[in-house]
């Protein structure tokens, strides 16, 4: 029964979260372009079924991975754990292999579980007419957002400077963005932004903490932030980075049958 | 009567077997999670997995939560975005396509959660290092103007990205001008506010957002003469996750 209340508000709380966009849109389709709606019945049943998916979606993240998700973070970043029990050892960058290790595996997972990335890939797959592979592109995003993450939680147990991995980050991006093929050059930057939505920023977001407050040194509130930053920088490269692969390999292919 | 029962027999089975593909496809999807999870548990941290009866039941929402979410994307959302970019640029009145725009990025920004409780916290840090009053109100009145900066900024984001579809604009200039904007920014804006503005661009994009900007992104550059959807369609979304980055260390420099 308690279950229940919890997905109506969920539900509640997502309906409310669309109404700006359904009141837009139906706003303009309605007052400036002055025309019916096609296969009004239709798009209606889609929107009632992207706001009851959404629901679930989030009821059962808030169930089932936030929770554990959160208290893992909390546990790997911890002294105890880090420090392997000694009391004596001086901890230092190295020792948080395994959180690098963790920050990886989380984020490529959460990433492929990621809808708008999903939404992204499968418009990109019909757009390419089938060139652009959904899992393709979707592998290759996952990668940059657990690279990205990865150096995002190395750079909070070090203690570094944020701008200084953003900025550096802009300029292989720039580089690559003139001798990538032009084609995948937009698709590449919006993938950027697609990341970090609903499941990827709440896991994200609680190993930042985390770090911040058990790396010795951090402040939670200095060096929480910026995990998303990375997460919306890497996958930029790493798209690129897939286009400019796919494009050798097929050079080569064609100079081998030659 | 018979072949009105066969005729919606027929469209069941076929909903249903489409309904079970997409079904499968999130259930794939969810598997990467599990195993990291179900790793560093048991091997790693070496500890019983708390409360498997929720995990279970929740993974199974989330499962099917995908489920719905992507099959009423491909039947409501993209053709309602794309029906719209074709319908705009039939009418051809510019203006109103980029109203349409900016009502777009401004309403979907201004109600995202994630951008409340990013500005929340904003406002808290602000406070904390006595930037602002520490009052109640005084975080409050904070994080609503940073919240009303992302919406603007978002808001314009999509409007300008919409004008380059339009003029068939090259998009690595407006990213390499943007980051160049980005980076001269951060050498003057307070350090407080530098990571929540960086962070602020990936928030912004939410799950519905997303859709539908690709949507109309690549409606209208397939109903231009002259545009190529891949080339010009996409791009909508980073324009709307590089302005937030500039606007808040700019509302970080005015109000600090």
């Amino acid at each position: 029964m308690t279950w229940l209340l919890d997905f109506l508000s969920v539900l509640l709380l997502t309906v409310r979260d669309v109404l700006p966009i359904a009141v837009v849109i139906f706003g303009f389709q309605i007052f400036v372009l002055r025309r019916p709606i096609a296969n009004m019945r239709r798009v209606l049943t889609g929107f009632a079924y992207v706001i009851f998916g959404l629901a679930l979606f989030l009821q059962g993240l808030e169930q089932a991975l936030f929770p554990i998700g959160r208290l893992m973070a909390e546990q790997l970043t911890s002294i105890d754990f880090v420090a392997a029990g000694d009391l004596l050892k001086v901890v230092t960058w190295g020792d948080y292999y395994w959180v690098y290790l963790f920050a990886f595996a989380i984020g490529f997972s959460t990433t492929i579980a990621e809808p708008s990335l999903l939404a992204v890939a499968l418009k990109a797959r019909e757009v390419s007419g089938g060139a652009i592979s959904a899992w393709g592109l979707r592998l290759a995003v996952a990668l940059g957002v657990a690279i990205g993450i990865s150096l995002g939680a190395f750079r909070i147990v070090s203690g570094l400077p944020l701008h200084y991995f953003i900025i550096v980050g802009y300029i292989v991006v720039v580089v690559q963005t003139f001798v990538t093929p032009k084609i995948i050059v937009p698709l590449a930057y919006d993938s950027g932004g697609v990341t970090t939505s609903t499941v990827t920023v709440p896991l994200v977001a609680a190993l930042g903490l985390g770090l911040a407050e058990n790396v010795p040194g951090r402040s939670a509130l200095l060096d929480g932030f910026g995990l998303i930053a990375f997460a919306s920088l890497f996958p930029i490269m790493a798209v690129m980075l897939y286009a400019q692969v796919a494009e050798f390999l097929v050079k080569r292919k064609k100079r081998q049958s030659e | 009567m018979r072949q009105v029962f066969d005729v919606y027999w027929f469209r069941m089975v076929k909903a249903l077997r489409a309904f079970s593909r997409t079904l499968l496809g999130s259930l794939r999807d969810m598997v990467p999670i599990i195993l990291v999870i179900a790793f560093f548990q048991l091997f790693v941290l070496q500890q019983p997995i708390p409360d498997l009866f929720n995990l279970l039941s929740g993974t199974l929402l989330v499962v099917l939560g995908l489920t719905f979410f992507v099959y009423g994307l491909e039947m409501g959302l993209f053709p309602i975005g794309e029906s719209m970019a074709h319908a705009f640029a039939k009418k051809g009145s510019v203006f109103w396509l980029l109203v349409f725009a900016f009502c777009l990025g401004f309403g979907t920004t201004v109600a995202e959660p994630a951008l409340i409780a990013v500005a929340r916290e904003a406002g808290e840090v602000a406070a904390d290092g006595g930037l602002i009053s520490a009052s109640e109100s005084g975080i409050a009145e904070y994080a609503f103007g940073l919240r009303m900066s992302v919406a603007l900024s978002v808001g314009l984001a999509i409007v300008l990205g919409v004008l380059r579809i339009l003029k068939g604009w090259p998009i690595h200039w407006f990213i390499i001008s943007g980051y160049l904007l980005v980076v001269l920014i951060t050498m003057v804006a307070p350090k407080s506010i530098i990571g929540i503005a960086y962070d602020s661009g990936g928030v912004t994009t939410s799950t519905m957002t997303v859709p539908l900007v690709t949507a109309l992104g690549v409606g209208l550059a397939s109903s231009i003469k002259g545009r190529n959807p891949m080339l010009d369609g996409f791009g909508l979304i980073m324009f709307a996750s590089l302005t937030p980055i500039i606007f808040v260390m700019l509302y970080g420099i005015v109000m600090l």
